[in-house]
């Protein structure tokens, strides 16, 4: 009984795969991990599984999307969901510049990113999914002690026009995604529910905790560099930002 | 004072009392004296406003105008965040994160008193957002939080400048370490009133440490790396950014005679500096940028995030060098800038070289300065062999600390004996060397030298018995330097 059990869940857990392929997704299995912040007496969060885009959307699949959804046009976009850098380097409100079709989508707001989710039945990954998601190297889900690998990212993040390369060129992490690092900044659902403020040292503050957690883990943990530099990232965006080196990728539930 | 107890006489106690009246009060008077005219009590916080202008901010090593004599103003001004690769010494590049596109960057220049609009612009292009705190600045993170940004953004801030003096600013977004240790950081002057006293020349120079995945000089673009800026082990220690900011055609310039002021600061962001200028006096040190004056210093201490005005006379020409005086910093990992004095020679200060002798510590027997007198001594005979012998006793004692033992010298500083063209080529001319020296530039088997040997005071067997030795030893051409040779070339 209990194998026959084993056996449907591992079915099931194919069946997810294979659909989520299909809309080029992978599935992540959840689980607890401390993240950057995390301090206190419970310092663990859980992160259920989900499936996320293996690799950013990119300019075509962005176009596609402003063809069918004429509000999310440059020229008829509210000024309330994206300011004025909102597409500007596409040519018209239906043409993206086609030496960029396979590159990462940028220069979109929250709220497009947002949209652009919900219209393919899916939603922006929590900052928690994508952190959880993006601590995993080639080989292990959790790489944060791994110092070449987070020397790798650190360097990746120093590199400049990352958001000019092709999508899909690097090397799958543990579960699949790619260019998780080393491309372009990405929009979660929850972008500013961990504020950094700009007084990144202020210890009365939301962010005290980021900073006792940096200071209590220690140079071991080699994240932590490019981790505060995603988190302080997240805190200088509003909503209606739309930077040259910020993308984004979706995510779903997994349906349990 | 309990001198009750000693001295009961009442009129001894008057006395005592007025002798520790006298005795205090010019303890205050001291005091007072080393704190400067006390500007730091006066409140500015209420300074009336005149006008308004443009700030104009300058890329090191130049300051703007001083601020002179004008009223308290509105001060307009705005700098550009830019993320670039620049070059940090010879074929090594960084990606640096900098205020205006240099490092340090722009310096700023305002009056107590003044009200200042800052505009900070990220560039689109960049990867992070950044923020600037002016330590200058009274008020939440000096700015920190006001002038958070993301990239392809720009932020408006405004603050009233209350306290005189030279401060640092930097970027402090998380993580705070990285961005100043990419080169976020410059220098504000907060000028007091009336401005500070004219010099003929200002310059802005400001160290900092870099943490590099290659050792120093390692060629290519070096990433930054974060176990070394945690173990505080840099590979650069630099002013002005690069080793090269400050030497060969980018040497500070100033004429002998002029009065020198140097606007320094250290960014770190580790290493405190012990900043000093080879051949000159600081004649007055800002201690830290504040109102506190010192007279006539070496070397001044200058910590990660403060900075120090200096100023001296550039008295005679030569050419001064910027150090932190942690010494291998200087000369292994960068810490050297030169200020090119030119003009007359005064030899009042400076005489310069008025003679140089070999010291050897007792024992030696080889070389000495000539005795008074010419007496001469008539040359002992020795076979060619016998010259050979007594030869190498005295290059082992002479030669081999810069020609080596085998003859091979040192690369790039001092040529090689062993199967040498220039020494082959022309005996007289080896035999001149030992008597009279040599320097300036020279070709041996293909490559420049440009150093000095000084003038060996040994006598002329000896010269020719070290020669004979050199000729005869490593693949050279065998000749034989007899001792008439040598006095013949000592009387031309």
């Amino acid at each position: 009984m209990k194998k026959l059990s084993l056996l449907m869940a591992g079915l099931l857990l194919i069946s997810n795969v294979s659909s989520a392929q299909n809309n080029h997704m992978a599935l992540i299995e959840g689980g607890e991990y401390i993240p950057l912040y995390g301090v206190g007496e419970q310092p663990e969060t859980s992160v259920e599984d989900f499936y996320m885009d293996i690799h950013p959307v990119t300019y075509a699949e962005f176009q596609e999307f402003v063809n069918k959804q004429p509000k999310w046009q440059k020229s008829n976009v509210s000024k309330l969901f994206a300011d004025s850098r909102y597409l500007s380097n596409w040519d018209n409100d239906l043409t993206a510049p086609a030496a960029l079709l396979d590159k990462p989508i940028t220069m979109v707001s929250w709220f497009a990113a947002k949209a652009y989710c919900e219209c393919q039945g899916k939603r922006l990954p929590t900052v928690d999914e994508w952190e959880y998601a993006a601590m995993a190297s080639g080989t292990k889900k959790d790489a944060r002690r791994d110092s070449l690998y987070n020397v790798s990212i650190l360097r990746s993040y120093e590199e400049p026009r990352t958001y000019l390369k092709t999508v899909g060129n690097s090397k799958a992490n543990y579960w699949g995604l790619k260019d998780m690092h080393g491309m372009v900044w990405e929009w979660t659902q929850d972008f500013n529910s961990i504020i950094l403020t700009g007084e990144s040292r202020n210890n009365g503050n939301t962010d005290a905790g980021m900073f006792c957690a940096a200071g209590a883990i220690g140079a071991n943990d080699m994240m932590n560099y490019a981790a505060f530099m995603r988190f302080a990232m997240r805190s200088s965006l509003k909503a209606n930002f739309s930077l040259t080196t910020l993308g984004f990728r979706c995510a779903q539930d997994s349906g349990k | 004072m309990n001198s009750k107890n000693i001295y009961p006489n009442k009129r001894y106690i008057y006395l005592l009392l007025f002798i520790s009246v006298f005795i205090f009060d010019s303890c205050t008077q001291s005091q007072s004296r080393n704190s400067g005219n006390n500007t730091h009590t006066k409140d500015y916080s209420n300074t009336k406003i005149f006008g308004e202008m443009v700030a104009e901010l300058t890329a090191p090593p130049h300051v703007p105008p001083p601020v002179g004599n004008r009223p308290a103003m509105k001060l307009y001004m705005g700098m550009e965040i830019t993320e670039e690769e620049m070059e940090m010494a010879d074929g090594v590049s960084y990606m640096y994160w900098t205020f205006g596109g240099t490092v340090p960057g722009s310096f700023i220049r305002a009056r107590v008193g003044d009200e200042v609009e800052f505009k900070i612009k990220n560039h689109p292009d960049n990867k992070l957002p950044h923020n600037i705190d002016l330590h200058a600045v009274t008020g939440q993170g000096g700015g920190a939080e006001a002038s958070f940004v993301a990239p392809g953004h720009e932020k408006t801030f405004s603050f009233k400048l209350i306290n005189p003096g030279l401060f640092v600013y930097h970027c402090a977004t998380a993580p705070v370490g990285m961005h100043i240790a990419n080169g976020m950081y410059g220098l504000i002057m907060v000028e007091p009133e009336g401005g500070l006293p004219p010099v003929d020349k200002e310059f802005y120079v400001m160290q900092g440490d870099f943490y590099t995945e290659g050792r120093f000089g390692e060629p290519g673009l070096q990433p930054f790396d974060m176990q070394k800026a945690y173990d505080e082990r840099p590979d650069y220690v630099v002013f002005n950014g690069s080793t090269k900011a400050l030497s060969g055609e980018n040497a500070l310039q100033a004429k002998a005679g002029e009065t020198i002021r140097i606007f320094f600061g250290n960014g770190g962001p580790n290493l405190a500096s012990s900043f000093h200028v080879i051949g000159e006096i600081f004649d007055r040190v800002y201690v830290d940028g504040g109102d506190q004056i010192n007279s006539n210093v070496g070397t001044t201490l200058v910590p990660a995030g403060g900075a120090a005005i200096l100023e001296f006379k550039a008295d005679v020409p030569s050419n001064l060098v910027l150090v932190d005086h942690s010494i291998f910093r200087a000369f292994n990992k960068g810490a050297l800038g030169i200020l090119s004095v030119t003009g007359e020679e005064n030899e009042k200060i400076f005489a310069g070289e008025i003679m140089e002798g070999i010291y050897l510590p007792e024992g030696s027997t080889i070389q000495k300065m000539p005795k008074d007198g010419n007496t001469v001594t008539a040359p002992v005979t020795m076979t060619k062999s016998e010259l050979i012998d007594t030869g190498k006793k005295i290059y082992m004692q002479a030669c081999f600390a810069c020609h080596q033992a085998n003859g091979e010298g040192v690369a790039n500083a001092f040529p090689p004996l062993a199967e040498a063209d220039y020494l082959n080529a022309d005996v007289n001319r080896s035999i001149d060397v030992l008597l009279h020296g040599l320097s300036g530039e020279i070709t041996v088997n293909g490559k420049k030298y440009n150093s000095i040997m000084p003038s060996q005071q040994l006598k002329d067997e000896e010269v020719a018995a070290v020669l004979t030795y050199v000729y005869n030893s490593w693949g050279n051409n065998g000749s034989e330097v007899t001792p008439e040779m040598v006095s013949k070339r000592r009387k031309k």
